[in-house]
């Protein structure tokens, strides 16, 4: 289809007489894509659309006491999202805060410090584990890694830690191995690939010159990481973190069979909880009722929401670190 | 080659339009209830090697179920929790009981407490749930226990977390055995549960209960067996403790007033008699009373019949209770009175099988 082809000598010549077809292809190929990225608008618009209206009953009934009530009572109909907010944002940040720095641990080593042969069984491994089913890590996790926390973890972890002021709230609840401490476990597994491969990726495009720089200034590895690297990549880094916290925040299978599916706030990291999503996964299929079911699309709304805002965050942040710095950063 | 490539499409084209119309007479369509699905699927199979009528049921919940009857796009619906005869009339449906099973509540106390061995009330196993007892060596547990020693050992609730018609049976009985209960979380597919954890399905909860040393949950009866799980006794409203067995399910079902349900509408838990397990109940179909594809619904009701004629050991071997023949006859007249073709004739003959 090119109307560039390679003579003999292997260099790209054009050949005058294809122009006008290329110009027209072109102008085709342009269109195409761009109706492409139209229908992703368009369907994100849709979605909205079609949540809004499902959600209508439901938001002109509670109003803004949606989002702020705890009840979630279908005997009585009243619907209040509170836990599930809460269970969703507690459980991915406690995944944010345990993938980021294994993330960054694991992107660093195999860009910088790993020997050669070592680099590509690791990256394997780590885009393997991105391809296991989210079902597989909810049966791990109730099946394998619950028993394993309610023995070994969560015992010690109260009889030490929970008696603490402030950090001991975290470390507080019955030790069965189920709620939004293994939620935050499980999860942090699951986003860790998608974050070291993004910033893998990006580490690799900082030029050597800028490296082998510091180096002779005799920068250490951490210091390269820290002053060149980073910044340099930060955009990069910045957009694999809420790739991950994107993935954390709808994660259903296995955050639904880990986290206990209670509607209650939680007293403490070990007690059971509920997500958005896994609330979705339990309910809808048995939802009767015009009320239940229009609580349950707001409920899709506000997660719907939530990513928008996360996102919305996100750009916000990466544009005053370059309005900060003064000149543009080239890695995204 | 390209006029025998023509004929060929044309066959097959031919073919699939006779498999349609033959469809229409040899494929049933229901969606509904999973507590009945293993027995429904092992009348399906020996059905269709009998007759060739395949019957295709989705189980996607007593709730996706009524939904799909509403709309029409299933021949007929399961659920586990009956409609009551409003929402039937408002649809033109007609309810009946195919088979019933029991609720049980399991436990994990460990090596020591063997099944069948715990006893509990109704008020004891409604104050649990409510989060009042909190301790397996709590006096109410251990007043109705004299025999055991129960551990100094914290409870944890294992309920559904999805809507169920499991819960709608188990919570029935706690709101009528229990004013805590029936004041506070109330009856329904799905409650707001004052403590505890949720499980999605009854493997969800056998597989919680199983993991957590002293927690208690609620399956259907085959669960429990399969699963080889600790199940307790209860006391039944004659002040019996009743073990949960086929017969005790039989006990509850022969002492309830079919006659007087309109719609069939019958919740079995509770039921007298000193032999009663409390907390029994019945898988019901929904199908339409005029329905649109009268062919369809007559081969679905000769499915039926057979099932209430020849399933009653299939269904005994997965642990289910098949109806009593006293209710059976009174869904067949049921079907004459109510199912009627376009020409508003009646799809059932009362006294023999259509043709």
């Amino acid at each position: 289809m090119s109307n560039l082809t390679a003579n003999e000598q292997g260099d790209a010549v054009v050949q005058p007489g294809r122009r006008a077809t290329g110009i027209v292809g072109d102008r085709v190929f342009r269109q195409l894509s761009g109706l492409c990225a139209l229908i992703v608008l368009g369907l994100i618009m849709a979605i909205a659309v079609a949540l809004v209206i499902g959600a209508w009953p439901a938001l002109r009934q509670f109003g803004v006491g949606f989002v702020t009530s705890t009840q979630w009572n279908p005997v009585t109909d009243e619907y209040g999202a509170l836990v599930a907010i809460f269970g969703t944002l507690a459980s991915s940040l406690m995944a944010l805060i345990i993938a980021v720095p294994v993330s960054f641990g694991i992107a660093l080593f195999t860009t910088e410090l790993a020997p050669a042969w070592l680099r590509q069984p690791i990256s394997t491994a780590i885009e393997l584990l991105a391809a296991v089913p989210s079902i597989i890590y909810g049966m791990w996790g109730i099946f394998v890694f619950a028993p394993f926390l309610s023995t070994w973890v969560q015992p010690p972890l109260s009889r030490w830690l929970g008696d603490m002021a402030l950090l001991g709230y975290l470390f507080r609840g019955p030790p069965i191995g189920i709620g939004i401490f293994t939620a935050g476990l499980v999860l942090s597994i699951m986003i860790v690939p998608f974050i070291t491969a993004v910033m893998r990726d990006t580490f690799n495009v900082v030029p050597p010159l800028l490296k082998e720089s510091a180096y002779a200034l005799g920068a250490t590895t951490w210091e390269v990481a820290r002053s060149v690297i980073l910044p340099y990549t930060r955009v990069g880094v910045i957009g694999g973190i809420m790739l991950g916290l994107g993935r954390a925040l709808g994660e259903t299978m296995a955050v639904t069979f880990v986290i206990g599916n209670a509607h209650t706030i939680p007293q403490g990291l070990f007690y059971p909880g509920n997500s958005i999503a896994a609330t979705l996964a339990n309910e809808f299929t048995e939802a009767t009722g015009e009320l239940y079911t229009s609580s349950l699309i707001a409920l899709g709304l506000v997660l719907f929401l939530i990513t928008l805002i996360v996102l919305v965050l996100a750009r916000l942040l990466l544009m005053s670190l370059a309005g900060g710095q003064g000149h543009s950063e080239g890695a995204s | 080659m390209r006029f025998n490539f023509i004929k060929t499409a044309l066959a097959a084209a031919a073919l699939s339009l006779c498999a349609t119309a033959m469809a229409s007479v040899d494929t049933l369509n229901g969606a509904g209830a999973t507590f009945p699905y293993p027995v429904y699927s092992k009348w399906a199979q020996t059905y269709q090697q009998q007759t060739g009528v395949k019957l295709n049921y989705q189980a996607i919940g007593s709730g996706g179920g009524i939904k799909q009857i509403e709309a029409g796009t299933v021949d007929f619906g399961a659920s586990d929790a009956p409609l009551e005869k409003k929402e039937l009339d408002q649809y033109g449906l007609l309810q009946f009981p195919m088979v019933m099973g029991g609720v049980v509540p399991v436990v994990n106390l460990g090596d020591a407490i063997k099944p069948g061995q715990l006893r509990l009330d109704g008020a004891t196993l409604a104050n649990i749930y409510a989060g009042n007892i909190t301790r397996w060596n709590d006096p109410a547990i251990a007043a109705l226990n004299p025999d055991i020693t129960l551990p100094d050992q914290d409870i944890t609730v294992v309920h559904r977390s999805d809507g169920s018609g499991t819960t709608w049976i188990f919570t029935s009985y706690l709101t009528k055995v229990s004013d805590v209960w029936a004041k506070g979380p109330g009856h329904a597919k799905a409650v707001s549960w004052p403590t505890g954890v949720g499980g999605k399905g009854n493997q969800g909860v056998a597989s919680y209960v199983d993991r957590i040393q002293g927690s208690i949950g609620y399956v259907e009866y085959a669960y429990a067996l399969q699963n080889s799980m600790t199940y307790t006794r209860l006391r039944n409203s004659a002040g019996d403790f009743v073990k949960p067995t086929a017969e005790t399910f039989q006990a509850a079902a022969s002492n309830a007033d079919w006659q007087n349900a309109p719609g069939f509408y019958m919740v079995l838990t509770d039921q007298p008699g000193d032999n009663s397990w409390p907390i029994t109940g019945a898988s019901f179909i929904l199908m339409y009373q005029q329905p649109k594809n009268p062919e369809v619904a007559q081969a679905a009701l000769k499915f039926f019949a057979w099932a209430y004629g020849n399933g009653d050991d299939m269904a005994r071997d997965l642990d289910y209770v098949p109806m009593p023949s006293s209710v059976i006859d009174m869904v067949k007249s049921e079907w004459h009175k109510q199912i009627k073709g376009s020409d508003g004739q009646p799809l059932w003959p009362l006294d023999n099988q259509p043709q």
